[in-house]
């Protein structure tokens, strides 16, 4: 077994885990007894392989693009996942986790969400297969995503506000794991990141993996490097996943510097975090001396989280992915830059991923894969508001 | 292990009342204010909350209570100094979340928590294998109590499990919830009276969704005392003086 994979006892290296209260005791054994087997099962494999084909859309295609290429020297392939039914990423794992929910019994989905792609992602498969779903959001979030808000009532979901802390994604999962605690027999937790106690880092990284998957069947050869936005992150590592063992190829995870790394109002985990322990497993977090959690700051709501998944937290530690770092303003100008020159306007967290390109070096006969993990509808008004578009 | 909490079990002692409260609030110097009207007004124990900026397992009211003590300026190390400076005749519990602990070091939390006088903890995302991985021998060089919850879905062979490793009482979480859910607590006997049946070795007291006179009572009847947070810090957050507030609800209850 690969050394990036989790191990026997739910963790990567010394990140990940299960440190919740007992009280979700026996639904997080529940799952770690039954996701790989369920998983495994030619039923599962069958359904979650057609409704990735017929309902989502996938293989979703790997782009050559041609006028970024030629800009920064290289071979600039871009993984189409914005593409995707419901516009991101996010929904290869809520297929993934609704199968298994049905699976298992469970009447009623709730799940936290941070852009909202995830909640929407979630109210879809839940209007699929006809289960109550109920989407915990932050408050700031709510507002600042309005669409996405809206999606997700249209297609029969309750959106509940958390109206704690940052009002934001970290909020909003601790909303979702209370919910889970007050009802734990009937519910299933739709977690929409690598994050969370164990097994979902590992369960939610095996739903994304179908995305390096397709990459490694669609490329000749391998890329020399493979680039994605992190927040949790759950693109990251389905696009990293199928290349962990294959050293030579570069893994660059970006974050979110906010304002910049050296202010206050960042989300860059990796770079200013340390080890600890949020929303049930040991990772590396942003937190002050006494160990609470620093809120943190993005303009990009799905990566405004001041946590990142164990796994990522390992493949730091273990030096086997590179993590940097671009502020808001990098991003809105990678954004215009991809929009103007590839005829795609990327969401504002995939946008971060693609503004290292200019720090990378590259050569000509350079591979780059970049996991184009969702579109800029949601994030309209943002980029009316900061570019002057109105 | 021997400490106030074990001896205070050692008696066989019935009908504990153990209150919980959030230290630093409503005022940072309030802890020890509350901590001496607890013990002239008689409980038993007392289990003091360290607020996180993140609890997971509370709900509204003591998430509002952490939030203000943060505010507040509380830490473990203020927490650790105020209980310092106080005799602590009764046992006292500390609960809090593992991050900050961790962050403080666990080995020098327990250490100073034995010389201010802590009987035991309460870590609810401590999970007890990691417990008895890393920690349960710091915990007993340091003669701490650690308190292990049990809840309505807990099965019975890991109710057994946890009996086997407790070293004070088990918390038995009335129901499937966050602390201070409006969640009535008549309808745990059923569940109670199966704990009672079980003959554990460990002394059981239960928490979560204790309000009233009537509540204690009815817990009273199958376990051997019962835990009121939330309820407690309702009542005393607003008015003063804390002193009468406390000393009225604690004779509301006995």
């Amino acid at each position: 077994m690969s050394k990036y994979q989790v191990d026997s006892n739910g963790f990567y290296g010394e990140f990940g885990g299960a440190f919740i209260p007992e009280l979700l005791y026996p639904n997080i054994e529940e799952l770690r007894d039954n996701y790989l087997e369920i998983e495994k099962s030619a039923e599962f494999q069958q359904e979650f392989k057609a409704l990735l084909k017929d309902y989502v859309g996938r293989p979703t295609p790997l782009f050559l693009a041609r006028r970024l290429s030629e800009k920064y020297g290289a071979q600039i392939y871009l993984k189409r996942e914005d593409l995707c039914h419901t516009g991101a990423h996010k929904v290869n794992n809520t297929i993934g986790q609704i199968i298994l929910a049905e699976k298992l019994g469970k009447k009623r989905i709730i799940a936290e969400t941070g852009a909202g792609q995830h909640g929407v992602a979630t109210a879809t498969v839940c209007a699929l297969k006809g289960l109550d779903c109920i989407v915990y959001m932050g408050e700031k979030d709510i507002e600042r995503q309005a669409p996405n808000v809206a999606r997700m009532k249209m297609l029969g979901a309750e959106v509940r506000p958390a109206t704690s802390g940052s009002k934001t994604l970290k909020d909003a999962t601790n909303e979702a794991m209370r919910d889970w605690i007050n009802n734990p027999e009937d519910t299933h937790y739709i977690i929409g990141s690598v994050v969370g106690p164990h097994p979902y880092p590992d369960m939610v990284a095996r739903y994304q993996s179908v995305i390096s998957e397709e990459i490694k069947n669609q490329l000749e050869g391998l890329p020399d490097y493979v680039i994605a936005c992190v927040g949790g992150g759950s693109n990251a590592m389905g696009a990293f996943y199928h290349f962990l063992d294959d050293e030579e190829v570069q893994l660059i995870g970006v974050e979110a510097a906010g304002w910049g790394v050296e202010t206050d109002k960042t989300a860059a985990t990796l770079s200013l975090g340390t080890p600890g322990v949020l929303h049930a497993s040991r990772s590396i977090m942003m937190q002050d001396a006494d160990g609470q959690v620093i809120e943190p700051h993005s303009i990009s709501a799905g990566l405004d989280y001041p946590g990142i998944g164990p796994a990522h937290a390992w493949l730091k530690v273990s030096q086997r992915a590179t993590y940097m770092a671009v502020t808001d303003q990098s991003a809105l100008e990678a954004a215009t830059e991809v929009s103007r020159l590839e005829g795609i306007i990327p969401a504002l967290e995939t946008a971060h991923a693609f503004s290292v390109l200019k720090d990378l070096n590259l050569k000509p006969t350079d591979k780059v894969v970049i996991n184009l993990s969702g579109r800029g509808d949601k994030d309209m008004d943002t980029y009316m508001k900061e570019l002057n578009l109105r | 292990m021997k400490n106030k909490l074990t001896e205070l079990l050692a008696t066989k002692p019935s009908q504990l009342l153990n209150i919980f409260f959030t230290a630093g609030y409503p005022q940072i110097e309030d802890t020890n204010r509350i901590l001496s009207a607890l013990a002239t007004a008689g409980v038993d124990l007392v289990e003091i909350g360290i607020p996180f900026s993140d609890p997971l397992a509370d709900g509204p009211t003591i998430q509002e209570s952490s939030k203000k003590a943060l505010e507040n300026g509380m830490s473990i190390e203020r927490l650790l100094s105020q209980l310092e400076k106080q005799d602590l005749d009764l046992p006292v519990l500390l609960m809090g979340y593992l991050n900050p602990i961790l962050q403080y070091g666990m080995k020098n939390f327990c250490k100073r928590c034995q010389e201010v006088g802590v009987d035991g903890l309460i870590i609810p995302d401590l999970p007890l294998q990691i417990y008895l991985n890393e920690f349960s021998g710091v915990f007993e060089e340091h003669s701490l109590s650690n308190i292990f919850l049990v809840t309505p879905q807990t099965s019975e062979q890991r109710i057994r499990e946890i009996d086997r490793h407790s070293t004070g009482f088990i918390y038995a979480v009335s129901s499937a919830s966050t602390t201070g859910s409006k969640n009535q607590f008549a309808t745990a006997t059923d569940y109670l009276k199966k704990l009672k049946d079980m003959q554990l070795e460990t002394p059981i007291l239960t928490g979560f969704n204790i309000k009233t006179q009537s509540d204690f009572k009815t817990a009273c009847e199958y376990v051997d005392g019962a835990i009121i947070g939330s309820e407690f810090i309702r009542q005393i957050s607003h008015g003063e003086p804390l002193e009468d507030k406390v000393k009225g609800y604690v004779q509301s209850i006995r």
